[in-house]
């Protein structure tokens, strides 16, 4: 505007006035989403009050929480004291008393520091597959991993060699994370072997002889791909894997065994419980689950009938069956099956089962995936002249696996809170075998909502993290631009 | 050809079968453990306590019999067994006996091919109800809600009780014991019934338990006792006589604290044969002489045994009632060792 020398023309322009007080900040927000016409300020109102009730039940509960008592008894008298004598309290010290049989049921107590360092390896193993490509991620996991078991080794006055080997084998690793973070995968192909004799101990040289098997199938493979095609050449490496396993395995390990005993004090599967046993049937029924549930899908969507009939009634008969009932027949039936006194392990058997029911769901998760996959891109891999395999590994499963990714991580978080089930067959899982051991002292008979409460938050922890870490990894592979 | 051949291994492999477990105390020697198929967790009767030993009124028989057979109570592996599983367990041959609170029924024993060999408790369902319900006995429950667990025999029994007295009530089904109690302190039933020395439990942990009585009535039978399967009579002689010498024990006076020095003090000629002083009792059954010496020593007689788990100076006090030997009015009655 020029230069105006008329009285009525403002020459400067006035600052702004403040809104309203209705109309901003908390009054505003609260207008707008809480109060904004009379049926939501009813709800509002309804829904404040039953938060207070909740809360004011609830919360004296929370707040005269007991840590340090004997007996649920004790637990009440102290509670009595502090409160009144018609207060409410948590009795945690039941948690204090038999948090050890929360996490490890009835494993030797001088040996509880072997599931502890198995559980810190299982990070490092994991953490070349579940953050492959991320350096500083993958390096933060392991120091963390390193941290875990320096404390925890040290704390739990482990003895001085396992304690030196673990540190040893922990700083290797971290080395050859930052070296050839490649190689980090053979620490991931041994680790089973590794954790199975962490676990049960006995002998080394029983899981390191089963470890051979895998030697025997890649060298086999290796040598005959020139000459024969990708499957005769895996099924000839197979072949040759299960006459190692079925033959040689067992009088090699027994001879090693006698020419150098080394081992661990076995321990027998029934003292496996509480998370300890969660975790090791969850996740060897997950990694297991996933590669079978990978081959039942491509299975299913072959052109072979005998391979697509198999894989159709594999997993629609699995699926049509309740976990309830292969448990009870991993526990029951089987029993009628072997010959007596055979004894098949039942932690074995119930991962056995658990595994073919997870894998009959990711089969059908992964299928979908695949469902979602343009023609095109099948079409795509053919044109550039990729046999079956190939165009499975380079382009068709990267893509259907990464549509898959929250079917399967939901699959594995149901999976993983299965495991409580096998409290019907006697095993002591932490929500109701452990619960039901600490109910049935006279010391906790009555307590109820604890053990409920403690050991759901530490599955909220697990499954939350997995949870998580799903969403991670979508975002980490979006490569379309939505 | 092939079929026949397939039939064929099948009937060696069963006739296998029935050798193999035909002589379990040469199994469990050469095993070197007793497994011992037992509850996931009952309150007195069998639990682990916090470092994972087992403890309770049905564990001291299985400690007794690994005492008496391999010389050591602690050589016993206990198997925790559901209500569904328990006896397929003992049926396959995955545990040697089995005693878990089971009540001793002419089906068990017959159609499932079992043998009841003694009775270590004898039991009886019940009801606990509230002082202020203003009830004394349990015919005056009609109308009631009670709290059940579903899929035992306490629901049968409660139908017929209640059928056969022409009264009402209101079933309130849960799962198990504690969510029984939970129901019950929540005032979600009138009464709770289950076997009387379950609801003397239930009731020492409640934190009024002044305010609550066990009526009188017992409505059903509930013998308890370790079972064996068919087909071994020498094992199930082994655990009856071994049950039996602590029931026998305790009418003697053997005790834990004298079972050492009475066997040579005595001039009781039956203590001395139980003993091994006289006579030898033990090689009748394969085992050695001071098979029942150990048996005793391991958790004291009958009466010890319990004293020391259930009885009436523990938390649960129970009274020996029905369970008190055969002079002082109840049913414990060893037959004569002779």
């Amino acid at each position: 505007m020029a230069e105006s020398n008329h009285a009525f023309v403002r020459t400067a322009i006035l600052p702004p006035q403040a809104p309203p007080l209705t109309e901003k900040g908390a009054i505003r927000w609260l207008r707008e989403n809480l109060f904004s016409g009379w049926f939501n300020t009813i709800l509002t109102l309804a829904a404040l009050w039953a938060i207070y009730s909740l809360v004011s039940a609830s919360l004296p509960w929370w707040l005269n929480g007991v840590w340090n008592a004997g007996s649920l008894g004790e637990c009440r008298a102290i509670v009595a004291e502090r409160a009144g004598p018609d207060a409410t309290g948590a009795c945690w010290a039941m948690v204090r008393d038999r948090w050890h049989q929360f996490m490890f049921g009835f494993y030797p107590q001088d040996q509880y520091w072997r599931p502890t360092i198995a559980f810190g390896l299982l990070f490092a193993a994991i953490t070349p597959v579940l953050f492959s490509g991320q350096k500083r991620l993958r390096t933060f996991m392991l120091i963390g991993v390193v941290a875990f078991l320096v404390a925890t080794l040290w704390l739990a006055t482990v003895p001085m060699l396992p304690a030196g080997l673990t540190i040893i084998l922990m700083l290797a690793v971290l080395a050859l994370a930052q070296v050839r973070p490649a190689a980090l995968m053979w620490f991931t192909v041994i680790y089973p072997a590794l954790a199975f004799f962490l676990l049960w101990g006995g002998s080394f040289w029983v899981p390191a002889a089963a470890m051979a098997g895998l030697p025997v199938l890649l060298l086999a493979y290796r040598l005959l791909l020139p000459w024969t095609g990708v499957g005769i050449a895996a099924g000839a490496g197979i072949g040759l894997a299960l006459l190692w396993w079925a033959v040689l395995d067992a009088p090699v390990a027994a001879g090693l065994a006698r020419l150098a005993p080394i081992g661990l004090e076995p321990v027998a599967s029934d003292r496996f419980g509480g998370f300890l046993l969660a975790l090791t049937i969850g996740v060897t029924a997950i990694s297991f689950s996933l590669p079978m549930g990978i081959l039942l899908a491509l299975g299913r969507q072959s052109d072979m009938l005998l391979i697509k009939t198999l894989s159709v009634g594999f997993i629609e008969f699995i699926r049509g069956v309740p976990l309830i009932t292969l448990l009870f027949t991993a526990s029951l039936l089987l029993q009628y099956f072997l010959p007596p006194n055979t004894n098949f392990d039942l932690i074995l058997r119930v991962i056995i089962l658990v595994t073919f029911f997870a894998a009959a769901y990711i089969a059908e998760v992964i299928r979908g995936g695949l469902a979602a996959l343009p023609r095109g891109q099948y079409e795509a891999a053919n044109a550039l002249g990729l046999d079956y395999w190939s165009a499975q590994r380079l382009i068709i499963m990267p893509q259907a696996l990464k549509i898959a990714i929250p079917g399967i991580v939901s699959t594995f978080i149901g999976l993983f809170k299965d495991t409580t089930l096998v409290a019907f067959v006697g095993l002591l899982d932490p929500l109701k075998g452990i619960t039901q051991i600490v109910r049935a002292d006279i010391a906790w008979k009555g307590i109820y909502w604890e053990p409920y409460i403690f050991v759901g938050a530490i599955f909220f922890v697990i499954c939350f993290g997995m949870s998580r870490y799903s969403m991670y990894l979508e975002q980490k592979l979006k490569r379309d631009h939505r | 050809m092939k079929k026949s051949l397939f039939f064929g291994t099948l009937a060696a492999a069963s006739a296998l079968a029935g050798f193999a477990s035909a002589d379990t105390l040469a199994d469990i020697k050469a095993r070197g453990e007793l497994l011992c198929g037992t509850n996931t967790g009952l309150t007195g009767f069998a639990a682990p306590d916090a470092n994972g030993v087992y403890q309770g009124f049905d564990v001291a028989v299985c400690k007794a019999i690994a005492a008496a057979v391999l010389g050591d109570a602690t050589k016993v592996r206990y198997v925790p067994t559901t209500g569904e599983t328990r006896f397929t367990a003992l049926a396959s041959g995955e545990v040697d006996l089995l005693v878990r609170n089971s009540t001793w029924t002419f089906t068990r024993d017959t159609d499932l091919k079992f043998d009841f060999v003694a009775v270590n408790y004898y039991d009886g369902q019940g009801f606990m109800v509230k002082k202020d319900l203003g009830v004394s006995s349990a015919k005056e429950l009609d109308g009631a809600t009670v709290c059940i667990q579903t899929g035992t025999t306490t629901e049968l029994n409660l139908a017929d009780f209640f059928k056969a007295n022409n009264i009402s009530y209101t079933p309130v089904n849960v799962a198990d014991d504690s969510e029984a109690q939970r129901q019950y302190v929540a005032g979600a039933c009138d009464a709770y019934t289950t076997d009387a020395s379950g609801l003397a439990a239930t009731r020492a942990t409640l934190p009024d338990a002044e305010n609550h009585i066990i009526l009188p009535e017992i409505i059903s039978k509930e013998p308890l006792g370790p079972v064996v399967r068919h087909g071994d009579n020498n094992w199930g002689d082994i655990v009856r006589w071994t049950f039996y010498a602590l029931v026998a024990a305790e009418e003697l006076g053997i005790t834990s604290a004298n079972v050492n020095e009475i066997g040579t003090s005595t001039v009781n000629p039956e203590i001395r044969r139980i003993l091994g002083t006289e006579g030898d009792m033990g090689a009748m059954m394969g085992l050695d002489a001071e098979w029942a010496k150990r048996a005793i020593a391991a958790n004291g007689n009958y009466g010890e045994i319990f004293a020391a788990n259930i009885g009436e100076s523990t938390p649960i006090g129970l009274a020996r009632g029905l369970n008190a030997q055969w002079t002082q009015g109840g049913l414990m009655y060893a037959p004569p060792f002779r």
